[in-house]
């Protein structure tokens, strides 16, 4: 259900960039493993929503990333699992989560010149 | 033509989020914005700090819900100025309910707003809401594998509660496991063990709640 107001708020900003274009083709977004989004709502609540604007019919591109760990003993870098936070490594637990609360629209791509 | 963004896709609700804190701030009110999945005892833990503390502090209670107001019933019951927002179905309150909220409270008259956000252990912990603290509170039933499994709301908390320790001699529950994988998550965050039901660990909750104030 919050997917509608991701989309809605992935349609402000990029009509705000977009300043005077003709239209936008295209919008990257970037989404880390930990931020709950479904692709496919979005991508559902997208069509409705654009519709009418100037980015009706951009194609939405998900970059996804990894929920990634490091261990600060021995450095090791590996994905974030399901059942145990100990570094496959060297068995510690002095590790951090670097990467996976990522979201944030990247880049769009516009036909016609927005100033 | 590609013009590069990066701009947080919430940030809009970032922005209100700053302005309910605003708000907040100007009457004097601190803000808690309370996060668990259901039944992990938010609306029991709000009515257990209204009944030690509710003669030395003014309490106000946003109770967000998907349809009913039973949970505002219960905090004005114990003594709180609370209002419901019904979020129609929506999985997690947004800075904008609260900011609509906030306009009802008689903030002038209250030093504490606790907000007891939807049962939803994957959706509120991204919307912001501008209180001064997250807190989650999870319990003993839920079992012992929240933090590994929902890592994303441990994340974004300034204290964590562990609600029904007088289920322990029941229930298989690691603490120590369930410990680490907040302590991976969260380095360094408040974490109190205590039992609505019996009391027991109320005292460093109530002791850590007055002293947000100062
Ligand atoms: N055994 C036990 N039950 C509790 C405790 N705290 C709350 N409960 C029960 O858990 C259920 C859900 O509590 P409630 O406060 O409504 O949870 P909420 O959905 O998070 O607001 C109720 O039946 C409470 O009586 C506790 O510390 N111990
Ligand atoms: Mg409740
Ligand atoms: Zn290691």
């Amino acid at each position: 259900m919050h997917e509608l107001s991701v989309t809605q708020n992935i349609l402000s900003i990029a009509l705000k960039h977009a300043g005077q274009a003709e239209s936008i083709t295209d919008i990257y977004l970037v989404i880390g493993q930990l931020s709950s989004m479904v692709d496919d709502c979005i991508q559902f609540y997208w069509d409705i929503i654009s519709e009418g604007t100037i980015a009706q019919g951009a194609r939405l591109h998900f970059k996804r990333l990894p929920a990634m760990m490091h261990c600060q003993h021995c450095q090791t870098e590996y994905p974030l699992h399901e059942t145990s936070f100990v570094c496959p490594t060297c068995a510690t637990t002095n590790v951090v989560l670097v990467s996976g609360d990522e979201f944030y629209v990247e880049s769009i791509q516009v036909q016609g010149d927005p100033i | 033509m590609n013009i590069p963004v990066v701009e947080k896709i919430l940030s809009s609700n970032d922005t209100l989020a700053d302005e309910n804190r605003a708000m907040l701030d100007a009457a004097g009110v601190f803000g808690i914005n309370m996060m668990a999945s259901p039944g992990a005892g938010k609306t029991s833990l709000i009515e257990m700090t209204l009944q030690r503390l509710g003669g030395e502090l003014r309490l106000g209670v946003i109770e967000g819900d998907l349809a009913t107001s039973l949970d505002a019933e219960r905090a004005q019951r114990a003594g709180a100025t609370a209002i419901q927002i019904n979020t129609g179905g929506n999985c997690h309150l947004e800075a904008y309910m609260i900011r609509d909220a906030l306009r009802q409270l008689p903030l002038s008259e209250l030093d504490l707003l606790i907000v007891e956000n939807v049962g939803n252990l994957v959706c509120p912990a991204n919307w912001k809401l501008g209180t001064h603290k997250n807190i989650l509170v999870a319990s003993i039933p839920e079992g012992d594998d929240k933090p590994y499994k929902y890592p994303g709301m441990y994340r974004g908390v300034e204290a964590v509660v562990i609600n029904k320790v007088d289920l322990l001699p029941y229930v298989p529950f690691r603490m120590d496991y369930f410990k680490q994988g907040i302590e991976v998550l969260n380095p360094g965050v408040e974490i109190f063990s205590l039992s609505c039901r019996t009391g027991e660990g109320m005292e460093a909750w109530l002791t850590w709640l007055k002293g947000l104030r100062q």
